[in-house]
């Protein structure tokens, strides 16, 4: 099958209007008649659900947790982004849309992307009505911050709280539909797999997961908005649920999986401590606004902070190694999240990690306390402040921007970070690769859609600060909603899905084996014994930085371990009761697959881009010394993967991407 | 450190659960609470037994999916915290801890220490929003200016993550914390205002028909909040439901 991507004729700044006075509407009375299925309740499904059920159409949304509210979005921590210039610092869309296609190093596709910029802006409009308690100024208006690789503050955040708050807000418009009756909530339940009749997806089984019942729900149309995949590597910021189940499923019947192996690792993490531990947190990106990011300049000092005799305080400032300001003095510590993770792993990997690992460097405040200090003490008419009194001053302005993450950070570390500088390290974080979708949002599964981090479409190989929340609400609130209407303006005389047909009795079977082998299997090792060994494999050779042979190995390791998985794994319990265990079989069952194909495509694209850094592919000499190499001329398009069985056997089909409206360059933030 | 474990064990919601001992050994201090529940679960699957089932998700203190009622007190001795951001340094070699789950009748028990909070969803639909439609029609954003200080503590309710602890932790199983938060919210907010009276009047009557207790100002729920959500809520939402009252 050719990919079409279906992306509409004419200027790019006209596309999207132009395309939605065309497409095809649902009449209200219809809409009363026609069901969707939506899968996941994060910032994509929730505003996706909750539209879809102010336009009209029965909407049945699924999570995995107790409460929709609780989706892994509600952790996003630093903001969002919008086109909106209250700042008058020369923002617009174009701006936001050339920010976008060029911090994905130029692997998304434009009209998606320009399209995500022009809605960027009522998103906040939107979240505003429905009481989202934005940050302001004294004024009374709109606060905004600055994110990595952009050169203007169009962040609108909520303290360090934006993904919460911004979830609540769809989550409450969930609510008010759900009391309505529009929204019928499935809460604890997973999609297990996706049910196609006559070449469309017209349905889901699911199991509940308080009492193990299976369970066929019916639709016209399946959404699925299910999140992202970087649990495959067992530590990452995402949540221990969080899985790629949903979106591996509709792979497998007949949905292409691209770009897999564009991931991002976010540079500024909490560095792990051990062996036991179960997953990685995030520092937001939003810091590096105020934080500046240094190792010790001199050999010595890194083994004395090691061994505990010296602390970061004691070095003086040219004993410091600023080196994202050094190496990027343009950007300085806001270079996007691939660039500053691979400073900070070029740096530990020459010795210079500060702690016990090895594995992390210094974020440091102290000139942000002093600079905010400061401007309070002028803005309070002290005159001639001591050094104290002005670290006091600055400290209560940190504290009041960022107050709860620095609280997360003291809880976790056992470290107060207003005294010591933090300290960080890179960790998987998001994942750009998805779900390949056409400009509908649509699959290539007639009527499935898959929306979200879950999808492929507009981050490229990297993406943004802040631009995920963006893309979330963009795709549930303002872009499905119109697109889905298109093909569901075909079903206003379909009827009812009966659930009592062959299709359904297939795909319940499939189910139904899948658990009854777990539960019975007489392996002897757990779950978490695969993961981790999956993990382990994904990190040291498909992490952030990667070569032909380490992929060639972690292909055939992982081939191995999934093998082994399948005869050797135990679950305790059984399938009709509340089984976490078997939950999480099932997941990893599907990581260790999709583990596979993501070591294949890094294989296959042999150039670095984004997040996704080939050895065999920097630049060797010249001002851009050790930068990822780029290479339009073979690359310049989007792999999606056909499934044919087993991994290693999937077809590769190119969707070729066009550059129009921005000149192809070489992403420099020197 | 070695340490004891009492735990809740509870097939299902129609059996009847008991205490069981655990010992579990070489746990570090730099752990998480859940870190040191996945060593014991880890353990018992090794050993042919069934896990301790529990809820938790993100392990970063903002789902508010992790929910268990450590040595007497929701999420464990550490303050302003969730169980997922407990580490171990808070206990020494040779404890026993006691871990139960969440205690009300609103919440009934699914499974050991997993609760159903789906009371908690039922309040949220009986008028936890602005009735605004999603299609982005709105006026601009700006176009509403609000004080910093009421944005300010709009936004301190508006943390409030939906756990539970404040039910668990007081006498009566009050659920008015929580209503209070999600009420006061809104009612700072100009946006929030036109449906304000109706708003408090059927949360309240939602969340009493879900069989919370009522308040007595004992102040467990703030102490024990992982949010810090403020007892003020309360007396804001007993405000807003007076005058929601005698408007009629």
């Amino acid at each position: 099958m050719a990919l079409d991507s279906k992306v509409p004729k004419g200027p790019i700044k006209d596309k999207w209007t132009d395309y939605k006075n065309k497409i095809d509407l649902v009449n209200p009375a219809n809409k009363r008649h026609i069901d969707v299925i939506v899968v996941g309740t994060g910032l994509a499904g929730g505003s996706a659900a909750a539209t879809l059920a102010e336009l009209g159409y029965n909407v049945k949304a699924f999570a995995y947790q107790d409460s929709p509210r609780r989706a892994h979005s509600i952790a996003a921590q630093g903001g969002i982004n919008a086109a909106k210039n209250y700042q008058g610092d020369g923002d617009s869309t174009y701006r936001l849309f050339y920010d976008t296609v060029k911090g994905g190093d130029y692997r998304s596709r434009e009209a998606n992307v320009y399209r995500l910029a022009e809605v960027s802006a009522n998103i906040i409009d939107q979240c505003v009505a429905q009481g989202v308690p934005f940050a302001r100024d004294y004024g009374g208006l709109l606060d905004n911050r600055s994110f990595g690789g952009v050169l203007v503050s169009r962040t609108f955040y909520a303290k360090g709280q934006t993904g919460q708050q911004l979830l609540l807000g769809a989550y409450s418009a969930m609510n008010r539909q759900i009391a309505r009756g529009k929204i019928e909530m499935f809460n604890r339940h997973e999609m297990l797999d996706v049910v196609i009749v006559d070449g469309k997806a017209r349905g889901i089984i699911a199991r509940n997961l308080i009492t193990g019942e299976i369970e066929r729900h019916s639709a016209h149309a399946v959404v699925v908005g299910s999140g992202g995949y970087g649990n495959v590597y067992f530590l990452s910021t995402n949540a221990m649920g969080s899985n790629a189940t949903a979106a591996w499923k509709i792979h497998k019947k007949g949905a292409y999986f691209a770009n897999p192996c564009y991931t991002q690792i976010h540079p500024t993490c909490i560095p792990r401590s051990g062996d036991y531990q179960s997953k990685l947190t995030l520092m937001s990106e939003s810091l590096r606004n105020d934080g500046r990011i240094w190792v010790p300049k001199n050999m010595e000092d890194v083994m004395a902070i090691r061994e505990g005799r010296k602390k970061p305080t004691d070095l003086s400032e040219d004993e410091r190694d600023y080196y994202l300001e050094r190496r990027y003095p343009a950007f300085g510590n806001l270079v996007p999240r691939d660039v500053a993770s691979r400073a900070a792993k070029e740096r530990c990997d020459a010795g210079y990690g500060v702690n016990a690992t090895g594995e992390a460097v210094y974020l440091d405040f102290a000139s942000a306390f002093e600079r905010y200090g400061k401007e309070q003490a002028k803005i309070h008419n002290i005159k001639n402040p001591t050094a104290e009194k002005i670290y006091e001053l600055g400290q209560a302005i940190v504290e009041a921007k960022y107050g709860n993450l620095f609280q997360m950070y003291e809880k976790i570390v056992d470290q107060n970070p207003y005294k010591t500088p933090m300290m960080i390290y890179p960790a998987v974080h998001y994942t750009m690769g998805g779900v390949w979708v056409d400009y509908n949002l649509m699959t290539t599964i007639p009527g499935c859609y898959c929306i979200g981090e879950a999808n492929f479409s507009d981050h490229g190989a990297n993406r943004l600060g802040a631009s995920a929340l963006m893309q979330g609400l963009a795709d549930g609130y303002f872009v499905l909603p119109y697109t889905i209407g298109d093909y569901l303006a075909d079903d206003i005389r379909t009827g009812k899905i009966p659930t009592d047909t062959k299709e359904f009795d297939d795909a319940e079977k499939e189910v139904t084996e899948r658990i009854n082998f777990f539960v019975n299997n007489k392996g002897t090792k757990s779950v978490d014994y695969f993961h981790k060994k999956l993990g382990k494999i994904m990190w040291d050779k498909v992490g952030m930085s990667r070569n032909a042979q380490g992929l060639t190995e972690a292909m055939s390791e992982i081939k191995a371990i999934r093998e082994e998985f399948w005869k050797d794994i135990y679950i305790p319990g059984t399938a009709d009761e509340m089984n976490p265990e078997l939950e999480k079989a099932g997941r990893v069952a599907d990581f260790l697959e999709l583990g596979e194909l993501f070591a294949k495509d890094a294989l296959m694209r042999s150039e670095s881009c984004g997040g996704h850094f080939r050895e065999e592919s920097a630049e060797l000499d010249g001002p851009q010394k050790g930068e990822a190499k780029r290479n339009d001329e073979d690359f310049a398009f989007v792999a999606a993967w056909e499934y044919k069985g087993e991994p290693a056997d999937a077809v590769l089909h190119k969707e070729e991407l066009e550059f129009k409206d921005i000149e192809l360059k070489q992403r420099s933030y020197k | 450190m070695n340490l004891t474990l009492k735990i809740w064990r509870q097939k299902d919601s129609k059996a009847k659960g008991q205490m069981v001992d655990y010992k579990v050994t070489e746990i570090s201090e730099h752990m998480s609470f859940l870190e040191m529940m996945d060593v014991l679960n880890e353990q018992l699957v090794n050993s042919g037994e069934e896990p301790v089932a529990f809820d938790h998700d993100c392990r970063e203190g903002i789902c508010g999916m992790c929910s268990m009622y450590i040595n007497g007190e929701a999420h464990g001795p550490d303050r302003g915290i969730t169980t997922c951001q407990l580490h171990m340094r808070m206990f020494n070699d040779g404890d026993t801890i006691t871990i139960e789950p969440f205690r009300a009748a609103a919440f009934p028990v699914i499974k050991d220490l997993v609760v159903d909070r789906m009371a908690f969803e039922r309040i949220q639909q009986a008028g936890g929003y602005i009735s605004v439609n999603t299609s982005g029609n709105t006026q601009d954003a700006n176009n509403i200016p609000i004080s910093k200080h009421a944005a300010d503590e709009a936004m301190d309710a508006a943390t409030c993550i939906g756990c539970g602890a404040c039910v668990a932790s007081c006498k009566n199983s009050s659920a008015m914390l929580f209503v209070g938060a999600k009420v006061s919210q809104y009612a700072l907010l100009p946006q929030g205002q036109v449906e304000a009276a109706d708003r408090v009047q059927n949360m309240v009557a939602q969340m009493d028909l879900e069989g919370f207790g009522n308040c007595t100002n004992t102040g467990a729920c703030e102490v024990e909040c992982p949010k810090g959500i403020s007892l003020e809520n309360i007396a804001r939402m007993n405000r807003e439901y007076l005058s929601a009252s005698l408007k009629g």
